[in-house]
């Protein structure tokens, strides 16, 4: 086994090295800019752009001509909101998302609140984090102008019911953006059955480059305008000016193709190891709650609190085994999960959550290695939990006066 | 987060991790934090004449929390209540390299060794 163990797939994939072989002589010997109409060089370029897109487009059952490459899902997320809004400021000034979208949506969504005056409806969840198609359906006003909901959420792996709200979008005639990152390349997606009009994505979530990602535009049923956020040279139909990034294009086209080929075997040995997974922890250590869906979530992800353990505590004391926790203490804010606490999980098991995202190229005996460190050292932090030992005396801790700080 | 040697020594060997009977002659307690801020200390210690005998304590809490609680009972172990008084916070992050986003860990443990002091002096002069 080598160390250390990467078992944060959520937060960014190891690039496929079938991938990389495919970049490669996009860098020195093929490095014509694909808008340069003129010579071998730029047509050599645009050859290889436009197969990428056609790798892309049929990962998510599209045509190639309605994928837009961008930066990555941050911008793409940034270009649906502010695009569609821009677009279609007379119609309406109304969006609606939900509570625990990526912040990429949601702070673009608060831009447009405070600079632009635009009104957004953020949507509960259940306590599963699932958003209501039914909620959605009733925030409609006649002033909405994009319903903007994520596919599957990037902590606790809970799989919208996409196709729904696609469904009821279609049926109100309003826009519906899908941020998809965590999604595509995972389970399977199809903007036509799904209903969706923009879709945000990125190569580097499913084993190919950082840097590089998409916003699918429908062309037609409806034909989706957008502004664009960035100007100048026009490309990309004059939707994200810029000069491609042929050799990130390339690779995210080669990873859009292993998916497609890969991506039912692989999400069924993913699920296996997940379970696994789970089951080795949770059937050993008492009071640990799964976060999330059960069964209606990503199969790749396992999310999980340990009472009376502090996420980050349990993170250092598994250094070996790179992990994200949704504790306050391991982000810049001091505050736990906004994704947990909107599905009801109370501050304390927020701080104490783990999200466990497994990937490609992980093994059985890294899962088993895995579980084996976790119930080690939550006993052992367990051990050294004051209020582990309230709970073994019988403390009710809820019914403790505490002394906020 | 890289965290300094000393944070990562408290917290892969922590001194003094225990309980002392609250209800003991002699054992002052301090509880402080909040389980929904994500940091509980509970500081312990046993005292004979003017002087910490013995020091304990449990954190739950990030891996700075539990090293400045670790580092506080070691410190206490052996002084003058009068000069456990005397801890600061700033002498924590000074001793484990606390960056300034873990300074509250610092904050609390001096608070949690207050509490320890205020209890046992409490106990101290009830009539027995």
């Amino acid at each position: 086994m080598k160390f250390p163990i990467y078992l944060d797939n959520h937060s960014t994939t190891p690039m496929d090295p079938r991938v990389l072989e495919a970049m490669l002589p996009y860098f020195v010997e093929k490095f014509g800019n694909s808008a340069s109409r003129n010579h071998a060089f730029g047509w050599e370029a645009e050859e290889a752009v436009e197969n990428a897109r056609k790798q892309i487009a049929r990962l998510i059952h599209a045509d190639p001509k309605e994928l837009v490459f961008t930066s990555g899902a941050t911008e793409s997320d940034n270009l649906a909101l502010k695009g569609v809004v821009e677009m279609y400021r007379e119609k309406g000034d109304h969006v609606i998302t939900s509570m625990t979208e990526h912040r990429a949506v949601l702070d673009t969504a608060k831009a447009l609140e405070t600079k632009r005056g635009i009104k957004v409806t953020y949507l509960p969840v259940d306590k599963t984090g699932m958003v209501s198609p039914d909620d959605v359906r009733n925030a409609i006003t006649d002033k909405t102008v994009l319903i903007s909901i994520m596919l599957a959420n990037n902590e606790i792996g809970t799989i919208n019911p996409i196709k729904e709200i696609g469904r009821i979008a279609k049926e109100k005639g309003i826009l519906f953006h899908c941020d998809a990152t965590q999604g595509v390349g995972k389970i399977p997606v199809d903007v036509q059955e799904m209903g969706i009009d923009l879709m945000s994505f990125t190569a580097h979530k499913i084993y190919g480059p950082k840097g590089v990602g998409a916003l699918y535009v429908r062309k037609k049923g409806p034909r989706v305008r957008i502004a664009p956020i960035i100007d100048g040279g026009g490309h990309e139909r004059g939707m994200r000016s810029g000069t491609l990034p042929v050799p990130l294009i390339v690779g995210f086209g080669k990873a859009c193709e292993l998916c497609e080929q890969e991506m039912a075997a692989e999400s069924v040995k993913l699920a296996t190891m997940r379970d696994r997974l789970q089951a080795g922890i949770m059937n050993t250590l008492d009071e640990v709650y799964l976060n999330g869906h059960p069964t209606q979530r990503l199969p790749h992800n396992l999310n999980i609190s340990f009472a009376y353990v502090e996420g980050e505590s349990l993170l250092m004391g598994v250094k070996e085994i790179a992990l994200s926790s949704g504790s306050a203490c391991t982000s810049a804010t001091l505050e736990p999960s906004y994704v947990l606490r909107a599905l009801g999980v109370g501050s304390d098991l927020a701080h104490s959550s783990i999200r466990f995202g497994l990937g490609r190229f992980n093994t059985d005996e890294e899962v088993e290695y895995t579980i084996k460190r976790i119930i080690e050292t939550v006993t052992r932090l367990r051990e050294m939990s004051p209020l582990y030992e309230m709970a073994k005396e019988g403390i009710d801790l809820k019914s403790v006066q505490w002394a906020a700080h | 987060m890289a965290y300094s040697e000393k944070v990562v020594d408290h917290f892969n060997h922590p001194r003094n991790v225990g309980s002392f009977k609250k209800e003991e002659e002699g054992v002052g307690t301090g509880i402080v934090g909040a389980p929904e801020c994500g940091d509980v200390m509970k500081l312990q210690i046993k005292v004979q004449g003017d002087k910490i005998v013995d020091a304990k304590f449990k954190t739950f809490g990030c891996g700075s929390a539990i090293a400045s609680s670790s580092l506080a009972t070691e410190w206490m172990k052996g002084k003058t209540l009068e000069e456990a008084a005397k801890i600061k916070n700033t002498d924590i992050v000074q001793e484990l390299n606390l960056p300034p986003v873990k300074i509250h860990c610092s904050v609390l443990a001096e608070d949690a060794i207050k509490a320890a002091l205020t209890d046992y002096k409490k106990k101290a002069e009830q009539p027995k």
